[in-house]
């Protein structure tokens, strides 16, 4: 958790390279995860089930995302907890408003 | 030591101090800022209580009866009570307490003040175009589609205050996870370290809710959108859901800090380490955690479902828990303790019985029937202020008090400091006990008229109002002669442990000549006996 | 930020690069934490009113162009990569190439909001912007398909059509505004990286903004199919 003792400016980093391949291999299944939710969304496996596909293609495009673009599977501990709160605390957010409006029934005031 | 280099004396000029990136100066511009709202913010205050000494609506017109309370409120939270302990005594202390030479990012920090004042320039412009009516909590669509006051400009002002918020948590989080010192591990971390890193949790979580929905409020205001609306379709219930989201764990922005400093004036007044250490500190985190869960309560009677009611009603109860054990764990302290009732003691001791009446009427609150009757009126007024007044504000002054030496080298006068202190907990209870019982009996709040009943309780919480008054503006006579003329002090005028006792006062620039190594347990007056001593 | 011969660009409250860096990194993660709680104010308050109104909600979100949206999707998506690689340079202390890709994704960015503002045109001239002169034109098919769940009140169509793009516009225009943002961002570090400040042991603003840029890209990850691919489906 601390550091060294002194500052080395030539210091062995500690830097994970990610490699070329993996980059383009993540660009790939991004593209492709898109279009295939946009085919998806033009026909009709009931309410239900094209929202699910849709919601889960974009959590796995994020996951994608946030793992090997934004270098999560090689960060510190503190900062995949950071990564699950900042979810986590979304998903609050979303639940206790959302059941509140479910157990109150649509509004349907107009002026 | 005459000659000896502080962070006071090092440099000298204007540029020295508004482009300073110690974060012990930058500790100090907070005092000033925060210094300055809290006068403002009293100013409404007075106003309001003078309004109230007489039943009728005498003093001021409804409508600017409604900017004074808006006013007061939104002054007292966003520039006083949100940044209080974090940014300035925080700011001070946390690179001292764990060891560090400052914080992860100064130059943040620096930006964290300027963002606070740019922030009450636009409020205090509000202030300027009349002021907003709303209550500080901007409810929709008054606030959006019919009220005539300064809402925008305010609206824009907490807008950028709240990054001020959120940068302070980032930076604070940052230091405490990287910036500890060799051997600081984290269960010998200050409890005070323990406190400001559960602050920093809300800071980085809740403040961002907030400001996307002022940003909300001012699109709707500004381009006649109707989220908000329900003329145009919208709900104003999901505004309230919004704005709670921050709001409620706001409160514990301003308490949990202040549970810190008392945790410190404990051990350090009663000689004694505070009892059981790691559950004050997991009860911080509980508190933060849980905190997100309860915000519903401000909505039992918005129209919200009576089954979220029910859950918000349970989780609310259950967050009293963390707060009670902490509470219980500083009595502990005391017992079979060294105790002596230097003025930081006798804040915080006012502090445990204040928080306790302050917790238990927020208990009562809870309950959903009970609140039912008693929503909006002065039941509810009393509450928060025993918590934010007597618990955060008397936290505040017993760190100010506490801390005061180690920033400025110098002590104050033993004996105005506990007069304050006499006048100010009296002048409390004074103000505040009798708006209890008022709200109990019905007298609904941000009126500016109440039936001719309610007018002893009302002329007995304003002149409480005035003896509290005075007990705050004495401070500011004795501390600004403490620096001219007071004692001098050395390392440790306390005798207390902890790492910000080991270095000189005022502390050097760069706080320690070399970074310590700990090998000690927080508040070990036994293993460091011959370190506690005063120096 | 203090330098020394020895140790150049390691500020002098830290103790080494690699805390240094650690910092910088879980401090951008943080506020890329309050990012997500920002945007989800907003998300939350789209969610409520699509529980509410689904069927009106297809409808209007039929009226965005699907091309353009999903075009912008694939557009950010590869400015993602450019963005991942000139970390990557920056890691590896290339500061040529580190410039050459911060330029790829800065006109990546350029294009994306070139085609957001052919977007707003458009909607604009097809009285889609909510206020006085907001006018959603359904045609036969679609108000059928309206009528057969009940819904005939000309008045609340219209008024639910309007909160779904008085979302829409907050939410992509929030979005829009952290992409220019970051476009300006791109031009601030870009000298840095071209006078060869980065390496393997000092390049934390190319990777903090790097977080940023994801991050925002995440956004629109879910704003596109959340925004315009509702009620593709229907008559499908």
């Amino acid at each position: 958790m601390s550091s060294e003792a002194h500052a080395d400016s030539h210091a062995h980093s500690s830097v994970h390279v990610e490699s070329l391949g993996v980059y383009f291999a993540i660009f790939g299944a991004l593209i492709i995860l898109t279009g295939i939710t946009a085919w998806v969304a033009f026909h009709d496996y009931g309410q239900a089930l094209n929202d699910l596909i849709a919601i889960g293609i974009a959590v796995t495009k994020a996951s994608l995302v946030v793992l090997f673009f934004m270098h999560v599977r090689h960060s510190t501990k503190v900062v995949k907890m950071v990564v699950v709160s900042g979810v986590v605390w979304l998903l609050v957010l979303f639940a206790f408003v959302l059941g509140d409006v479910f157990a109150r029934g649509p509004y349907s005031v107009i002026g | 030591m005459e000659n000896q280099k502080n962070y006071l004396n090092a440099s000298y000029g204007w540029k020295s101090w508004l482009l300073t990136l110690d974060h012990k100066r930058i500790g100090v511009l907070y005092l000033i800022s925060i210094t300055f709202y809290f006068l403002l913010g009293a100013v409404f205050a007075a106003f309001i209580r003078l309004e109230l000494a007489t039943p009728a609506g005498d003093l001021v017109q409804p409508a600017t009866y409604n900017r004074l309370f808006t006013n007061h409120g939104v002054i007292m939270i966003f520039f006083f009570l949100v940044p209080s302990i974090p940014a300035f005594l925080g700011n001070f202390l946390l690179p001292l307490m764990i060891g560090a030479r400052d914080v992860a990012f100064p130059r943040l920090n620096l930006a964290s003040w300027y963002i606070l004042n740019i922030g009450a320039v636009f409020a205090v412009w509000s202030l300027a175009q009349g002021g907003v009516d709303t209550g500080w909590t901007f409810y929709t669509p008054f606030s959006t589609a019919f009220s005539n006051g300064a809402v925008m400009t305010a609206a824009v002002g907490v807008f950028i205050t709240g990054f001020s918020s959120i940068l302070t948590g980032v930076n604070f989080l940052v230091t405490i996870h990287r910036m500890r010192a060799p051997g600081m591990t984290w269960f010998r971390l200050p409890l005070f370290i323990w406190g400001l890193y559960a602050t920093s949790l809300i800071f980085v979580l809740g403040t961002p809710v907030l400001a996307v929905t002022i940003l909300m409020v001012a699109l709707e205001r500004g381009l006649g959108l109707g989220i908000f609306n329900p003329a145009l379709g919208g709900d104003p219930v999901l505004f309230q859901h919004l704005f709670w989201f921050y709001s409620h764990p706001a409160v514990y922005i301003m308490i949990l800090p202040g549970m810190g400093v008392i945790s410190e004036i404990v051990a350090a007044f009663a000689r004694k380490r505070v009892f059981g250490y790691k559950f004050v500190a997991y009860a911080s985190l509980g508190i933060a955690v849980l905190g997100f869960f309860v915000w519903g309560h401000h909505l039992f009677v918005s129209s919200q479902s009576a089954y979220a009611g029910i859950v918000f009603s349970v989780l609310t109860m259950l967050v009293a828990i963390p707060s009670a054990i902490k509470t219980f764990n500083w009595t502990a302290t005391l017992y079979k303790g060294s105790v002596s009732w230097e003025t930081p003691m006798l804040y915080a001791i006012g502090f445990m019985g204040l928080f306790a009446i302050g917790g238990l009427t927020g208990v009562m609150l809870a309950i959903m029937g009970f609140d039912i009757h008693v929503h909006d009126t002065y039941f509810v007024v009393a509450h928060f202020h025993y918590i934010m007044v007597g618990g955060a504000i008397m936290a505040y002054m017993g760190g100010l008090h506490y801390w005061w030496p180690k920033m400025f080298g110098r002590m104050y006068s033993p004996f105005w400091s506990k007069l304050s202190a006499l006048l100010v907990f009296v002048g409390f209870n004074l103000t505040f006990f009798p708006q209890f019982i008022v709200g109990y009996l019905g007298m609904p709040r941000r009126y500016h008229a109440y039936p001719e009943e309610f007018q002893v309780f009302n002329v007995l919480s304003s002149a409480g109002a005035t003896v509290l008054g005075a007990g705050y503006l004495l401070p500011m006579v004795y501390f600004a002669y403490s620096l001219f003329a007071g004692q001098k002090v050395g390392k440790n005028p306390w005798g207390a442990v902890g790492l910000e006792w080991e270095t000189e006062s005022p502390p050097p620039p760069l706080n320690f000549d070399e970074i310590p190594t700990v090998d000690f347990d927080a508040y070990d007056y036994v293993g460091k006996a011959k370190e506690a001593q005063v120096v | 930020m203090s330098s020394s011969a020895h140790a150049p660009n390691l500020a002098h409250h830290f103790e080494s690069y690699e805390q240094q860096r650690e910092s910088a990194s879980l401090g951008m993660w943080l506020f890329v934490a309050q990012e997500i709680m920002f945007f989800g104010g907003l998300f939350t308050a789209y969610l409520v009113y699509r529980i509410n109104n689904p069927e009106i909600f297809k409808m209007a979100s039929s009226e965005l162009n699907i091309y353009q949206g999903g075009i912008n999707t694939a557009v950010l998506i590869l400015s993602s990569l450019t963005m991942a690689l000139a970390v990557r340079e920056a890691q590896l202390g290339r500061s040529k190439r580190i410039v050459a890709l911060l330029v790829a994704t800065f006109i990546l960015g350029g294009v994306f909001v070139g085609i957001k503002y052919f977007e707003y045109s458009a909607k604009f001239e097809h009285h889609l912007v909510p206020g006085e002169h907001f006018d959603l034109h359904l045609n036969a098919e679609e108000l059928a398909y309206l009528e057969k769940v009940g819904i005939t009140d000309q008045a609340k169509i219209q008024s639910r059509a309007q909160m779904f793009f008085s979302i829409y516009f907050a939410m992509t225009g929030l979005h829009a505004l952290h992409m220019l943002v970051g476009m300006a961002l791109i031009i601030w570090l870009i000298p840095k990286a071209w006078r060869g400040v980065f390496n393997a042991d000092y390049h934390n603003p190319v990777e903090c903004f790097g977080l940023y840029w994801h991050f925002v890209d995440i956004v629109w990850i879910f704003l596109f199919p959340l925004l315009y691919l509702l009620g593709r489906n229907i008559g499908a």
